[in-house]
């Protein structure tokens, strides 16, 4: 430790001092909903879900008007149209050429093109034939791939249906954006109705707690012990099918998660000591659920929401799935779905775009719902 | 122990009863006939047939004699199904659907334990955003669209498996894999996060600190600590796995359960739905609550004084 | 007295969102055979990240050592496989956590806990693994320990986990004992029991203790030798009697000063103003001089090297240079040093 040679000795004297730098705090002071806020708008994956949710919630109100084709615009002579978009229709891969493809077999070549002719009505001038597979005269030996031009075969080459149509000629691109919407509209008011009966419900129950606690409690036990399965189905079968209906099926037992959750938050707060102090000053109820309790319960109120809206959506497309939804020609992504299961071995493009856009928003709004709940998270704020 | 269980079955009962109340006076309010499927009847046929079935009693009088034979355990004929009494029915149809349920619960857990503990080892690793994405689509995408997935791929284009119906084992792999996919991502992804936690606790410091290897860790200290958590969301998990069976079995056409609940609804046959639904819910309470002594059972934290 | 354990210029960083948090700077220190070392400071100091690295618990992978020897009887341990040293922690060296709350395994019963160091160490069987755990709780003062063993650890209150969690420690006759903050968490009485126990058991085994705490007060009950940390480094290092009674560093003048006595009641505690520096960022020059009433202008520009005091003292403080002003500590602390000395702490107990 002998290194005192080269100390400078003229600096050894007492340090002088401008102002009190001890007591500096480095870096600026944020609220929490602004750690939340600035924590979300950096979730990358977050932030993609919701910029797609717009973009579905905006041409779930405008899709359907960007053609001239109705909701119930049936014309069996266009019925099973593939899809055929226009900018689109020279890249066969994509499946918008306006051709249906199949594989096709027999004994031999001729056979196996005589049943792809069948199976498109005949019309040979309009079908391609590849030979896959010559074949040796044996039971379905030989293959060969048709390509059957459907809108040259009906003469309606001018005709664009961007999503083809379905099994009675309307128009798929149409009704995809319309059952969107309808699939929205039911998850958006199930989702605030639940939120709001079960925010009240747990709020009350937690906030008065006692008697009040101990009878709303028993009543929620038994309700939360109800499958809301049984009760859905039961519901929808004695209401008369149709948007209103399965909204009340899907809020009857709906709201009980949420106000399980709220009430288990206002007990933990209610015995904390910021709302112990507020009382002891004589803060008015009122006061006390608007300005400590409600602003403290947000978080998880909003995440909450987030996830009932996917799987409120999921149970209106179950339900019409199992045949208990709406009624056509009303059109919904689970109806939608369910006609493309019927047509899945001929016609998947029915059920491909359907089922990819209930799968992306599930898929969203699960995602935003992870982000807000690490915004919320305090040990998640960088 | 004796006394919360006493309690839980009560709760049980009562939650039956109500469920059996509703859906007895729910099915007296379905529009129409309760005899529709037997629309060919004439007038005074029907008459008969009504007068057989009791039908023509005032409604308390038919509730409290359904309530009497249901403490029996009879569920009553089914007037669509060839007059076969409900229960005959159910004990047919019970098993497929046992079966898919117990193949997807058990499958879907333990892969989806062990995608959870490769993803937490490997810690934003690509193993982990794998396992995550993996979840997430699991957790995301609705069963049916998964069931058509599989049915379209495996079965109809590379036929791998039976399309539908029901038979060997090998029927079952296609509904198992579209039913435990719920399952399996929510075990994986509760497994990741409870797993990344306790790694991080204090006590695991205190094992490492005593020289236990990396392999002791996980495993002993590790996970079972992160698995007692898990027990909580499989009330959840069985809950999704009827829902399923509804429709997957609906999509490979197996004679379960699920199946039977559709088409009695699409008959319009009051019996057999009541005692569907009635199954379901005495399932769906039984579950929660071995979930619930299964916690109690497998955390030694837990101690049950008097009522609570 | 032999070195048991020898740290040279030890640098622990930590890679962290907003860039490398330099915990511990460059410290230097060793621990003799059957000695107690308290290490003391602030939270934050890097005294615990210190007590880690001693036994490669870093979290990993954002916590590691940056450069730096410990010898282990004379066996530089930073270069271990993660194989090796598995077999050195729990055996050799072994750890004591802060809060005892939380650091057993809440879903293994305690005697099994016990046991499985002795198990994967010592190779003994189950019988005696079990026996020898009994004895264990025995030692560390437990009542009942066969009743004990096959309870969890929520059975347990939190000065009896903290015996079990130092029955683990003691397990495998370690030679080092490190105790992080040991009695930080739990109530005056129980702290000193707890102590008291761990006094009585260096007596019985003679392992050399490291015993980290923030506490002055505990530090003269135990400690042999201190050495006062602040901002990643040794400050100030002596025997338990060169710091009471003969302070050097303006730092530990200040840890001394903010200790509450019960001799004068009439004077101030003299506090030290303003909180640690980032670590992010590590000032130059002398990291305390922000907070130092007696900083010199050097202090900005020049790190102060350890100063000899005696054979035994060694102080890290431009002021003991020989061209630096003569500075004297503040009365407040000067009388203090005076009343410890007086009263004599630790020696007139031990003997």
């Amino acid at each position: 430790m002998d290194k005192n040679n080269k100390v400078p000795k003229d600096l050894l004297v007492p340090m002088e001092r401008k102002e009190d730098e001890s007591e500096k705090i480095s870096g600026p002071s944020r609220t929490f909903m602004q750690d939340a806020r600035r924590t979300f708008f950096k979730n990358i994956v977050a932030m993609i879900s919701v910029v797609l949710m717009l973009f579905i919630g905006i041409m779930s109100i405008f899709g359907p008007g960007m053609n001239e084709h109705g909701l119930d615009d049936q014309d069996l002579s266009r019925a099973k149209m593939p899809p055929y978009v226009s900018a689109l229709k020279n890249i066969p891969w994509l499946g918008f050429d306006g051709t249906l493809k199949g594989k096709y077999r027999g004994a031999d070549v001729e056979e196996a093109t005589q049943n792809a002719y069948a199976r498109y009505s005949n019309n040979d001038d309009f079908i391609d034939i590849k030979v896959l597979d010559e074949g040796d005269g044996t039971k379905d030996s030989a293959v060969v791939k048709a390509k059957y031009h459907v809108y040259e075969a009906k003469d309606m080459t001018d005709e664009y249906f961007w999503l083809g149509t379905d099994t009675l000629g309307r128009d798929q691109w149409t009704r995809l954006w319309l059952g969107t919407r309808v699939s929205l509209i039911i998850a958006l008011v199930a989702a605030v109705i639940d939120l709001f009966i079960g925010v009240v419900y747990g709020g009350v129950s937690a906030y008065y707690g006692g008697r009040v606690d101990n009878v709303m409690q028993r009543i929620l036990e038994i309700l939360i012990g109800i499958p809301n399965l049984v009760v859905i189905v039961l519901m929808i079968l004695i209401l008369k099918p149709g948007i209103t209906s399965i909204v009340l099926a899907l809020t009857i037992t709906g709201w009980t998660g949420m106000a399980r959750i709220v009430r288990g938050e206002v007990l933990k707060l209610k015995e904390q000591e910021f709302i112990l102090a507020a009382r002891t000053l004589g803060t008015p109820d009122r006061r006390i659920i608007g300005k400590h309790l409600i602003p403290n319960i947000s978080g998880i109120i909003i995440i909450n929401t987030m996830f009932t809206i996917p799987s409120a959506i999921f149970f209106e497309a179950f339900l019409s799935f199992i045949g208990l939804g709406l009624v056509p020609p009303e059109a919904s992504l689970g109806t939608l779905v369910n006609a493309g299961f019927e047509n899945i071995r001929l016609y998947p493009y029915l059920l491909v775009f359907p089922a990819a856009l209930i799968s992306i928003i599930m898929i969203a709004f699960n995602l935003i719902g992870d982000g807000l709940r690490d915004a919320f998270d305090p040990k998640m704020h960088k | 122990m004796a006394r919360y269980l006493l309690k839980r079955v009560i709760y049980m009962l009562i939650t039956l009863f109500i469920i059996a109340t509703i859906s007895f006076f729910l099915m007296k309010m379905l529009p129409g006939s309760p005899l529709s499927a037997a629309d060919k009847l004439s007038p005074e046929q029907r008459e008969v047939v009504m007068d057989k079935y009791n039908l023509n009693d005032p409604v308390p009088v038919q509730y409290v004699r359904y309530l009497a034979n249901l403490a029996q355990g009879d569920l009553g004929l089914s007037f669509a199904f060839d007059n076969t009494p409900v229960s005959k029915i159910l004990m047919d149809r019970i098993g497929p659907s046992a079966q898919l349920g117990a193949q997807a619960l058990i499958f879907g857990t333990i892969l989806g334990i062990l995608f959870g503990l490769i993803a937490a080892i490997s810690h934003n690793g690509v193993l982990d955003y794998t396992s995550t994405i993996i979840a997430v689509l699991g957790t995301s995408i609705p069963s049916f669209v998964f069931a058509g997935l599989l049915q379209k791929f495996l079965a109809v284009e590379w036929d791998l498996f039976p399309v539908a119906l029901w038979g060997s084992f090998s029927h079952t792999i296609l509904p198992t894999i579209a039913l435990m996919i719920f399952p399996l991502a929510t075990a994986a992804r509760f497994t990741r996060t409870e797993m990344i936690e306790v790694l991080g606790s204090d006590f695991i410091e205190t094992a490492r600190a005593k020289g236990i290897s990396e392999y002791g860790i996980i495993f002993k200290h590790g996970l079972r600590n992160a698995l007692i958590p898990l027990v909580t969301v499989m009330g959840p998990m069985a809950v999704s796995l009827m829902t399923g069976t509804l429709v997957i079995e609906q999509i490979f056409a197996v004679p379960g359960i699920g199946k039977q609940f559709v088409d009695s609804v699409m008959v319009n046959d009051p019996p057999t739905i009541m005692g569907t639904t009635l199954l379901f819910a005495f399932l769906f309470v039984a579950i929660i609550l071995i979930i619930d002594l299964l916690y109690v059972i497998i955390d030694p934290r837990i101690r049950l004084s008097g009522g609570k | 007295m032999s070195k048991l354990l020898e740290v040279k210029d030890l640098r622990v960083s930590f890679n962290t969102y907003n860039g490398e948090v330099q915990a511990v700077r460059g410290v230097n220190f060793e621990l003799n055979k059957g000695e107690t070392l308290a290490i003391v400071g602030e939270s934050g100091s890097g005294k615990s990240v210190t007590s880690k690295s001693l036994m490669q618990l870093l979290p990993a992978p954002q916590g590691f050592i940056k450069s730096g020897e410990i010898l282990f009887e004379g066996q530089d341990i930073t270069k271990l496989s993660n194989r090796a040293m598995q077999k050195i922690r729990g055996s050799e060296i072994s750890m004591i956590f802060q809060d005892p709350m939380s650091s057993l395994n809440p879903t293994m019963k305690v005697g099994r806990q016990i046991m499985e160091g002795l198990i994967k160490h010592q190779g003994l069987s189950k019988t005696n693994a079990k026996n020898k755990s009994l004895e264990l709780l025995k030692l560390v003062g437990i009542p009942n320990p066969e009743v004990r063993m096959t309870q969890y650890p929520h059975q347990f209150s939190g000065g009896m986990r903290q015996r079990v969690v130092i029955a683990i420690a003691l397990a495998c006759n370690p030679k080092v004992l490190i105790a992080d903050e040991p009695t930080t968490a739990l109530d005056v009485t129980i702290q000193a029991q707890i102590l008291e126990l761990m006094k009585g058991i260096q007596d019985e085994t003679d392992s050399a203790i490291m015993f980290i705490t923030h506490d002055l007060g505990v530090v003269a009950n135990v400690a042999d030798r201190v050495a006062v940390m602040y901002a990643g480094k040794i400050v100030e290092v002596g025997t338990t009697d060169d710091i009471f009674y003969n302070a050097k560093h303006p730092y530990t003048w200040g840890l001394l000063g903010s200790m509450p006595t019960l001799d004068d009641d009439e004077e101030e505690l003299f506090a030290i103003p303003g909180s640690p520096p980032d670590m992010l960022n590590p000032p130059k020059g002398d990291a305390f001089a922000p907070r130092n009433e007696f900083a010199l202008e050097i202090d900005k520009v020049m790190e102060p090297p350890m100063f000899k005091v005696s054979d035994t003292h060694y102080a890290a403080t431009w002021l003991l240079h020989e061209d630096a002003p003569h500075i004297e500590p503040p009365e407040a602390v000067k009388r203090r040093m005076q009343g410890f000395s007086n009263t004599g702490s630790k020696d007139d107990k031990k003997k």
